[in-house]
């Protein structure tokens, strides 16, 4: 059949037409599956957010923010744990911040390519990918055991700060990386140091990167159990940690991180995995208070990248 | 000498003791070099720590316990008064938890990633895009009062024999979690497919979906398969969702409607209890999680062998 009959003589245009039709109509239908498994997969999120709601909406009150875990689910309340989310997240920040921009200043700015470099490289990649529990583990044996901190504050900062360093590494990397080697070149002719030139230009020029990184790891951090209770979480604790301050000289007190420590995932964990109804009514208000500090994070790491991504006009 | 002597005495102490500005400079930026050099090593430290504590505590654990009871014997029961050190119970809960979430996951992610990359609008993929983040940003605790309190009542309805705790809920759970991740990592792989091919399927007729099913999905095969890998290796060091929703008892079973223990599950039982340090059941949590980092390390690596394939292929 040459090409000219084919042209000439559409015989099956018809079948073919039809043929078409019920393509385009596949295609459509594949796309509307499309739409609905994303609207499926989206609408466990509304879900969950309503069973909490549902469920826990009721208990939440200013007495349950301010009172002490109780043996008496309706006297229970998150005080401890909301606290101790607080300052174990500070513990972790103090930590993980200096560390994680340290190392990602160095890797993208300073290090020579050669072996110790792909070796700290590669060994990132790897770490993001180690089961949280496992940094629990660790912790239990090096921090709690080896270096006496108990099962402290302190430990609990240290060990989520591990956790989430190469969050902040390969975020804060990505965010460096973003800069144009122009403004570089341009702080170097003028005559600016390497460090001058890190401090004063591409620090500032990749802020927006770096705090969106910062923010979503310390999110992370916020909803992380499974190590801090590998390292000895307690669930019941019914005082506060030591103030940071006192009245003798030096004035700040630094007691309050070898205190037995909770935070909010470990108490809500505990109040689930009791029998009781009602103590499952106070883990999904717990929950709530936990899915709206981790939500809100979230939402201000998206503002700060949209702030920023609208700024930057290179 | 009498030069010097003739000097103003104020300019001659100024010259002699005044370090020159460029060394200065120098030295402070060596200095902050080295510093951050030190910051990029933390990494390679944890590293060490986690592989080191995890060999070490193996390491006597199996001078009490044979390599082939561990990898051989049928029940883990290392509490008991006969304590069995056999590691399979562990590793099907595991195993299962992880399929069921697979099942969940790969169709699933597959499907909004394709939908995303290739038929979405921009608009609602900037709206979608970060409601899956916020998917993955929920508290893994709060993942699993959702698998125990709303999925395994709504499983119950379809088989009412189903147990309160059983892995088919968490598993389940766990892969709507790792949709995201799958999805996002997925839909990278699609967009990097070039343009050209996409058009060269629209040329000969092809709809949509032909062109995302035979031409696109088969490009980015190698960056899906590493978005899968990645996914497994997630769902293996899930920990909160088993823990609260699949039981804790360590049971040989392939059946996702019966309870088990998953290896995360039994470090988390163990933690919650207080074993004497340095006990025999007190190393049986490094022995499991020493057999869990391997499992995801080999995952990992996998993953990212595959990730670097598709990067390189266009």
């Amino acid at each position: 059949m040459s090409l000219e009959n084919a042209i000439a003589k559409p015989t099956s245009c018809g079948p073919d037409r039809r043929r078409l039709a019920r393509r385009k109509r596949v295609d459509v239908l594949f796309a509307r599956a499309g739409f609905l498994v994303t609207l499926t997969v989206l609408s466990v999120l509304l879900a969950l957010i309503g069973q909490l709601a549902v469920e826990g909406a009721g208990r939440l009150s200013w007495q349950f923010l301010t009172s002490f875990p109780s043996r008496f689910a309706a006297q229970a309340g998150i005080l401890s744990a909301w606290i101790g989310t607080l300052l174990v997240m500070l513990l972790t920040a103090l930590v993980a911040v200096p560390l994680g921009l340290g190392a990602a200043v160095y890797l993208e700015e300073y290090a020579p390519k050669n072996r110790l470099t792909t070796l700290i490289d590669i060994n990132i990649a790897n770490l993001a990918g180690v089961p949280s529990i496992v940094y629990g583990l660790m912790a239990l044996a090096l921090f709690v055991y080896e270096f006496r901190l108990g099962q402290s504050f302190l430990t609990a900062g240290l060990t989520l700060a591990l956790l989430v360093l190469p969050m902040i590494i390969i975020a804060a990397r990505e965010a460096i990386r973003a800069v144009p080697p122009h403004i570089r070149e341009a702080a170097y002719a003028l005559g600016a140091t390497k460090w001058q030139t890190v401090q004063d230009h591409v620090l500032p020029c990749s802020m927006g990167g770096i705090m969106t990184g910062l923010i979503l790891a310390l999110s992370r951090a916020v909803g992380e159990t499974a190590p801090l209770i590998t390292v000895g979480a307690l669930s019941f604790i019914a005082f506060l940690p030591h103030p940071p301050w006192q009245s003798d000289f030096p004035f700040i007190s630094f007691q309050w991180m070898f205190d037995p420590f909770t935070v909010m995932p470990i108490q809500m964990f505990n109040w689930v995995s009791r029998p009781q109804e009602e103590f499952h009514v106070n883990a999904a208000a717990a929950g709530l208070v936990l899915l709206f500090m981790t939500l809100a994070m979230n939402a201000l790491a998206i503002a700060v990248r949209a702030r920023f991504r609208k700024r930057i006009r290179w | 000498m009498d030069a010097e002597t003739a000097k103003p005495e104020v300019l001659k102490h100024a010259q002699e003791f005044r370090v020159p500005p460029v060394l200065t400079r120098k030295l402070k930026e060596k200095a902050v070099e080295w510093l951050l050099m030190m910051t990029a090593l933390a990494s390679v430290a944890v590293t060490i720590g986690i592989v080191g504590v995890l060999s070490y505590e193996s390491f006597l654990f199996f001078q009490q316990v044979s390599l082939i009871d561990f990898l051989t014997d049928r029940e883990w029961t290392p509490l008991f008064s006969e304590p069995h050190y056999g590691i399979l119970p562990l590793v099907s809960g595991t195993v299962v938890t992880t399929a069921v979430a697979l099942v969940v996951a790969i169709p699933a992610g597959s499907v909004v990633a394709i939908y995303l990359s290739e038929y979405a609008s921009r608009a609602l993929r900037e709206a979608v895009k970060p409601a899956l983040e916020l998917l993955s940003a929920v508290p893994t605790v709060v993942y699993g009062y959702f698998a125990l309190l709303f999925v395994t009542p709504a499983l119950q309805r379809i088989w009412p024999d189903l147990p309160g705790f059983n892995m088919l809920s968490a598993g389940f759970v766990i892969g709507i979690m790792i949709v995201p991740y799958v999805s996002s990592v997925s839909e990278d792989a699609m967009r990097a497919v070039p343009l050209a091919l996409r058009e060269g399927a629209y040329a000969l007729g092809a709809t949509r979906m032909q062109t995302a099913l035979r031409v696109v999905f088969p490009s980015a095969l190698s960056g899906i398969a590493a978005a899968y890998v990645l996914g497994v290796s997630r769902a293996i060091g899930e920990t909160m969702v088993v823990a609260i929703a699949a039981g804790m008892q360590p049971t040989l079973t392939w059946n996702p409607l019966e309870p088990a223990a998953t290896m995360t599950a039994y470090i988390v039982q163990v933690s919650l209890g207080d074993l004497p340090h340095g006990s025999i059941g007190y190393r049986t949590i490094f022995a499991t999680g020493l057999t869990l980092l391997l499992m995801t390390f080999i995952f990992n690596l996998a993953g990212h062998v595959l990730r670097k394939r598709y990067r390189q292929a266009y």
